[in-house]
């Protein structure tokens, strides 16, 4: 009897509702992922990804709805059930622990890793794993995660994901896992990411950079407001109609870019160049300068320096130069114990204040405008920033940095985790700000963002090695100048 | 019910809880006479334990690791050096102050140039620190006891209106601490320092200076205290701060100050400092004898600690 074997879903979750308070965050979700298919999950912040992830790895239980593994329904399903049934899930936040190595984290993803030599054997693991997703990766597993940048914290999670110690990996969920990767990293992971699925692994695939999404997935998945509103096949979507099934307008990316004859000017901002080498640095009123390269090759710390030495920290200047955005939320920028609206008057509150006293009434009417221009999307801005989602926590920290009267705005990847439509908005107001004379200084590892600025930096191994003015920021020549040595 | 619900989430709650039983059960062993004497006694003591709380409070409130071990000795020595200066003279009452907080300006400045500039964790320097000023303490006294100007004994024991003078003062100084901390810009640079000290910098606040200010502040309110206590108990007493190291830290605690920083609030060390003592009272009333009277303190600090656990630490 030559029986086709039945291709049960890895997991299925059917009609599962989830709602905080009045919130809610599931609707009546179904969804069945099967063994060999990537599934894209797309949908702007807010709508149910992160929710519908958790349930599927266990920590949140729907209030109503069933979920079944192999097709068999699971009663009781938690994190160890999920693990058990071969679920393993990269987080959005991070979640390494940072004063361990590598290694020692391995071992706490991976319990069975026990006994004489495991040190060795995770080691093995982990750098075996590593080699095949990243070549070239250079991470020492013996080495601290506080010492790792953000980019490698996320190889080394996606690595310990995928690496198969007791239980066979049957599905790995990947929420925004190129968000602090560059472009040469992201395409490593998705290629890897096309291998796992062909050999029978499944994936769910979370990213708001919709051509990775379109070239990856098998299938597409469109949620909103907490429910699916469109299921295709991947072929069936194209950038237009996937913005379009989400809800939102895509705007003609081209815009308006100036280029600014600066000769004779004072810049706003200058540092000379990185340890004697390449270029140095200039910001002038009004622009928006672009600070690109491979991940990890000095940007940050450009622009940390930049704002460290315009802000003292043992008296505060009676105006701010510059005002930071923040893309490691939780390592410098949200701060966890406090509503929303506190998170977000933190930087100006000398605005907000008379003789060293807040003013309340200024705060909330402060919020209030900044919760409408760029949709925060909570009901209460008293509410505690942790009950926002990823990107709406990113918001908050835009319009703390946009809120104060700082000439200049410093941002290190500030979009990581923010859906498409306010992307658009967000870009809008950056535009409108410029306009008026304000000066940003943006990194970001997506090309898009890049091609937006007005003058762009181009790093590589620490030092700024080529400028890019005008119509020649293009993705080609930025990435042809990321492999420019530095000039002595 | 729902002001009980609200009530019971508020973190300061139940130290007053703990308090008021204490109170109560004191009050029914002696069959309700000494309500008037016990309640004053309470208030007196009290006061002491919460000007040094709220100091302590706010450098709890900075964050993990931060503490100030120095307060018994800046006490000791502001009690020592300000008497001896007024001399039993009446006149130099204020100018006498003016010399105990000077004292606690310059204990809090070298605590934080420990802290800084020798880059030692605060537990340490604060510790170090308590060294030399208690040396310094012992160097100026001599062993001697020197009686406080005969005005001010009488201000820091007698009552206003059944209160008593130092629990003014201390609630006058709570008034002060409490808008410092919930309506001040200040206030919510220390909040936002405790949570998370790098972003706290990348949103531009001043946090060495923030820091700095909040160690200085913590010293002058022990020295205060010292200097009242001094004049409170007739003397400055080489000994006199000693109980108080483990009291500044225990009334915030109990309070419901969170000790990872960050989030803090003044009315709690109230509650707390009114417990300490009645637990005290109430067991030398019972009788108790010293070695069980410690077990119970600590077994009933245990008790309240456990039952307040239950908040939850995000309610802002």
């Amino acid at each position: 009897m030559t029986a086709i074997p039945l291709r049960h879903a890895v997991i299925e979750v059917a009609d599962a509702k989830i709602s905080f308070g009045a919130v809610k965050a599931l609707d009546g979700v179904t969804l069945r992922i099967l063994p060999g298919e990537c599934v894209g999950l797309v949908g702007h912040n807010g709508a149910g990804k992160s929710t519908i992830v958790n349930v599927i790895n266990g920590g949140l239980s729907p209030h109503q709805g069933t979920i079944a593994c192999a097709g068999e329904p699971m009663q009781r399903y938690g994190i160890a059930a999920a693990r058990a049934n071969g679920v393993r899930c990269v987080f959005q936040e991070l979640s390494l622990c940072p004063n361990l190595t590598v290694i020692e984290n391995t071992r706490v993803m991976h319990r069975t890793l026990t006994g004489w030599g495991w040190r060795r054997r995770a080691a093995r693991i982990i750098g075996d794993k590593l080699d095949e997703i990243f070549p070239g990766h250079g991470i020492d597993p013996t080495g601290v995660v506080s010492d790792l940048s953000i980019a490698e914290r996320q190889m080394v999670e996606i690595a310990t994901a995928f690496s198969q110690v007791a239980q066979p990996v049957k599905l790995v969920i990947l929420d925004e896992p190129t968000s602090s990767l560059d472009a040469s990293l992201a395409t490593q992971l998705l290629d890897y990411v096309r291998r796992f699925v062909e050999a029978g692994g499944s994936v769910i695939f979370i990213s708001h950079i919709l051509g990775e999404i379109l070239s990856t997935s098998d299938r597409i998945v469109v949620m909103k407001d907490g429910k699916v509103v469109a299921e295709r096949p991947a072929g069936k979507f194209d950038e237009h109609s996937l913005v379009a099934a989400m809800g939102s307008v895509v705007k003609g990316r081209h815009q308006e870019k100036r280029i600014n004859d600066t000769a004779g000017l004072t810049p706003l901002l200058s540092q000379p160049s990185r340890r004697g080498k390449g270029l140095a640095f200039e910001a002038f009123a009004g622009e928006i300068i672009g600070l690109a390269g491979l991940g990890g090759h000095g940007q940050t710390d450009t622009l940390i320096d930049l704002y460290l030495a315009r802000t003292g920290s043992w008296l505060r200047g009676r105006d701010a130069e510059v005002a930071f955005v923040a893309g490691d939320r939780a390592l410098n920028g949200v701060f966890p114990l406090w509503s929303i609206l506190k998170n977000l008057t933190i930087a100006d509150l000398a605005g907000l204040s008379r003789r060293g006293l807040v003013s309340e009434p200024a705060e909330a009417n402060l919020g209030q405008a900044w919760k409408q221009r760029i949709e925060i999307r909570t009901q209460d801005l008293g509410n505690p920033i942790l009950s926002l989602s990823g990107g709406n926590q990113q918001k908050v920290l835009f319009a703390r940095a946009l809120a104060t009267p700082a000439p200049a705005v410093l941002m290190d990847d500030p979009m990581r985790g923010v859906d498409i439509g306010t992307k658009q908005e967000v870009y809008a107001i950056l535009r409108a700000e410029a306009d008026k004379g304000r000066t940003f200084v943006w990194y970001s590892t997506e090309m898009d963002e890049i091609c937006l600025c007005d003058r762009v930096y181009v790093f590589n191994n620490g030092v700024i090695v080529a400028e890019l003015k005008g119509d020649s920021v293009t993705e080609k020549n930025v990435l042809a100048a990321s492999f420019i040595g530095a000039a002595a | 019910m729902n002001i009980l619900v609200s009530l019971s989430r508020k973190p300061w709650i139940w130290s007053f809880v703990a308090a008021f039983a204490v109170w109560v059960a004191t009050i029914l062993f002696t069959g309700g006479a000494s309500t008037i004497g016990l309640s004053q006694a309470a208030l007196t003591f009290a006061a002491f334990s919460i000007l040094v709380g709220i100091g302590q409070m706010f450098v709890i409130t900075l964050g993990p690791g931060n503490i100030d071990l120095c307060v018994p000795a800046t006490m000791t020595l502001a009690g020592t050096v300000a008497l001896k200066f007024m001399q039993v003279d009446n006149s130099l009452i204020l100018p006498g102050l003016v010399v105990a907080i000077a004292i606690g300006v310059a204990v809090g400045i070298g605590n934080y140039a420990l802290i800084k500039l020798l880059q030692i964790p605060p537990i340490i320097a604060t510790l170090s620190m308590s060294f030399i000023v208690q040396s310094t303490a012992i160097w100026t006294n001599r062993g001697l006891r020197i009686k406080p100007p005969e005005a001010l004994a009488t201000f820091t024991t007698e009552t206003t209106i059944g209160i008593p003078n130092v629990a003014l003062v201390a609630l006058v100084l709570s008034v002060l601490a409490f808008i410092l901390l919930q309506k001040t810009v200040y206030g919510r640079w220390i909040a936002a320092i405790g949570q998370s000290i790098r972003a706290a910098r990348m949103a531009g606040i001043p946090v060495d200076g923030t820091r700095f200010v909040t160690y200085v502040l913590c010293s002058i309110l022990a020295a205060v205290c010292g200097y009242l206590l001094a004049s409170f108990s007739g003397g400055a007493a080489l000994n006199m701060g000693s109980e108080y190291l483990l009291m500044s830290i225990a009334v915030v605690v109990i309070g419901g100050t969170a000790v990872a920083g960050g989030n803090s609030n003044v009315a709690g060390i109230w509650g707390a400092s009114l417990f300490m003592f009645l637990v005290v009272s109430m067991l030398n009333t019972y009788g108790a004898g010293a070695g069980i009277r410690l077990i119970m303190t600590g077994l009933i600090i245990i008790a309240v600690i456990v039952v307040a656990g239950g908040r939850n630490p995000n309610q802002r």
